[in-house]
């Protein structure tokens, strides 16, 4: 085997995830600190009867709302397909299990390697009809930037390596697993200063209007 | 950059808080606010996406609020927001965004987008870049009273024509009775019957109400320019007016932005609770009809729909209370489609209605409402708020769509049970 790769994979999995967690850690307080220490406005109306809660609007703003579904069902659909597909393979994945175990102590039942197989596949195409309808559709295209782009690339790497990895496509094994790796590490890095950091600030934001608009009576 | 810019990007800077920084940092640019946006699915212009429209608040907040975004501004590779962004988004902040808030809804990160148009307007109105027709009517109502120029003679001489049609005397300045009774001067000039409706309602309830002769106007310009100091000036009128009287209910009129002005905003303007309740006018009706004071007869056979106000639905959570009034006078009530919570505006709100230059955009937009109308095929369409009305009345005149609008109020008032006029009860 290929010292390169042998030294490279040992650095992934050693100091570089233990500099990856550390700076993802920074990184997410550093910004939840710079948006939320901001402070809510004040608000200083009596509450209606209330409908919904914030806490409601947190769960259910998950599901799409009937009108608009109707109008662009491909976005609600792919939006659906790779958070789920993306969700399954990093947690559903036997190795991956293993290397929470590690980690945490726990670990869950693993889904067999040709489902992994077919969802990665199934979420690296849908990644790619993403792409896609972002650069063509004119909406997206206007809102796109480079934290967009960015983030797509970031999303779909570990995916890439991690087939490739999976199949053996090419002959240096240990040195695609390390791309894998640092790439699973480069998305962690970067996500707090993206617009992946929605994974986190999403909750907060469902919360803030589920409430205002609970507390005027309206179910949102 | 010029003095009144730099006012502006302090109003920006003032309008900057953690809902508005959680709203940025969550949006994915997905696009789906725009397919809730009657400007954008009635023209297809990607400008019209509802997120697009707030960009400039988003450019300040990513170069002044986050670590990432002051690094960018300090090596110049992005760039600030100056006179010739404002000016280019000011038709995207007023013409084209009603502040329906149908997108709010509809964002799958949950953010209130109508609430960061309402943040950006705040920026805007004080870099001078808000719409003339919206400054004129603003500067009116602080000024004179009223957005349309209807001055206390103009209210007194309609309350002469009222007292003649129906014979019951109109209150004014008639301190601790049960309700104030606001008016838009919509309802004072082009719809009148709404005085004559609740004058004939409060007298079959046996409540005691009145006007107030220095606050008789409801709506509130401040709130739609984004101009809160003026926007407070105008509750304050009337938060005094209500406290002077001692009443206990003030009534918000049919008037969307009204509601949204007085319920919802005010509080936080003035910086205090009131000493007062707020209905609008359509709650009050149905606590009425719950307690056996609002007496109808007969039904009007004509089909009917509803159009509910956005301010008044979807953002003021007045949904039933229109459904259970319709029941009581509508023999033939069919919903729209997308009816209540999700209704789309009528493309007159938010003080769109008064930008001249939106006319053409405002009537594309109507197209929606069109099919709407069509599906439902309604013979009378009632609302509940009079700006609503004039713009349904236009929109319905250009899109060559005979179909009356009458406002509820009026409709349940027509069908009063008329029995000989109570003794008004002294037990409150």
């Amino acid at each position: 085997m290929d010292t390169l790769s042998t030294d490279l994979l040992l650095w992934a999995r050693g100091p570089g995830f233990m500099l990856a967690a550390t700076l993802f850690l920074l990184g997410l307080c550093w910004r939840l600190l710079e948006i939320y220490s901001l402070g809510p406005p004040r608000d200083l109306a009596p509450p209606a009867q209330r409908r919904g809660s914030g806490l409601r609007t947190l769960l259910l703003r998950s599901m799409p709302e009937r009108s608009t579904l109707r109008r662009d069902p491909i976005t609600y659909l792919a939006g659906y397909l790779f958070h789920i597909g993306f969700a399954v393979t990093l947690l559903l994945f036997a190795p991956h299990i293993q290397l929470f175990h590690n980690l945490f102590g726990i670990s869950w039942p693993a889904l067999p390697s040709v489902v992994i197989d077919a969802v990665t596949v199934m979420t690296i195409l849908t990644l790619l009809l993403v792409a896609l309808r972002r650069w063509f559709n004119p909406v997206r295209r206007l809102l796109s930037g480079f934290d967009d782009w960015l983030s797509l690339l970031l999303t779909l790497l570990p995916l890439i390596t991690g087939y490739i990895t999976l199949h053996h496509l090419f002959a240096d094994y240990a040195f695609w697993l390390a791309l894998h790796i640092l790439s699973a590490e480069l998305l962690l890095v970067l996500l707090p200063f993206t617009k992946l950091l929605h994974m986190v600030t999403l909750f907060f934001s469902r919360w803030y209007t589920g409430e205002r608009y609970a507390k005027r009576g309206v179910k949102v | 950059m010029s003095a009144t810019t730099e006012r502006g990007l302090n109003a920006l800077r003032g309008a900057i808080n953690s809902h508005v920084a959680s709203y940025f940092a969550s949006c994915v640019h997905c696009g789906l606010c725009a397919e809730a946006c009657l400007f954008y699915t009635e023209t297809g212009d990607p400008r019209y996406t509802p997120i697009y429209k707030v960009e400039p608040l988003r450019r300040l907040w990513q170069q002044e609020y986050t670590l990432l975004g002051r690094i960018g501004r300090w090596l110049r590779l992005t760039k600030p927001v100056d006179d010739a962004m404002l000016e280019k988004w000011q038709a995207l902040v007023y013409n084209s965004c009603t502040l329906c808030g149908r997108c709010s809804m509809v964002c799958p990160v949950g953010n209130d987008i109508a609430y960061l148009i309402r943040q950006l307007r705040e920026g805007m109105s004080a870099a001078g870049y808000a719409p003339t027709g919206m400054v004129d009517a603003t500067r009116r109502t602080v000024e004179v009273g009223s957005p349309m120029g209807v001055r206390l003679p103009a209210l007194q001489a309609q309350m002469r024509h009222v007292e003649a049609e129906t014979g019951i005397a109109i209150p004014i300045d008639q301190p601790d009775v049960e309700y104030l009774v606001l008016l838009s001067s919509m309802e004072v000039i082009n719809f009148p019957e709404y005085l004559a409706a609740i004058a004939r309602i409060m007298q079959q309830a046996g409540k005691r109400w009145t006007l107030c002769s220095t606050a008789f106007e409801a709506t509130n310009a401040g709130i739609q320019i984004g101009q809160s100091d003026l926007a407070r000036t105008i509750v304050q009128r009337i938060v005094d007016g209500a406290e002077q009287l001692r009443v206990k209910t003030v009534i918000s009129p049919e008037c969307g932005h009204a509601f949204t002005a007085l319920r919802w905003e005010g509080p936080n303007l003035i910086g205090r609770p009131y000493r007062f309740e707020v209905l609008h006018i359509l709650e009050l009706l149905d606590q009425l009809r719950r307690d056996g004071l609002l007496r109808t007869e007969g039904m009007a056979s004509a089909r009917m729909s509803f159009h509910d106000p956005c301010q008044i639905a979807r953002r003021g959570g007045v949904i039933e209370p229109q459904r259970n009034l319709m029941k009581m006078v509508a023999a033939d009530f069919v919903e729209l489609p997308d009816a209540g919570r999700m209704n789309w505006c009528c493309g007159g709100g938010g003080g769109n209605s008064a930008i001249e230059e939106a006319h053409p955009l405002r009537m594309q937009a109507f197209n929606v409402k069109k099919r709407q109308l069509e599906a439902a095929a309604p013979e009378t369409l009632v609302t509940a708020c009079a700006n609503c009305r004039i713009t349904l009345e236009e929109g319905l005149e250009h899109h060559h769509l005979d179909l009356p609008v009458v406002g509820l109020t009026e409709l349940i008032a027509d069908h009063l049970i008329c029995d000989p006029a109570p003794e008004v009860s002294d037990d409150q």
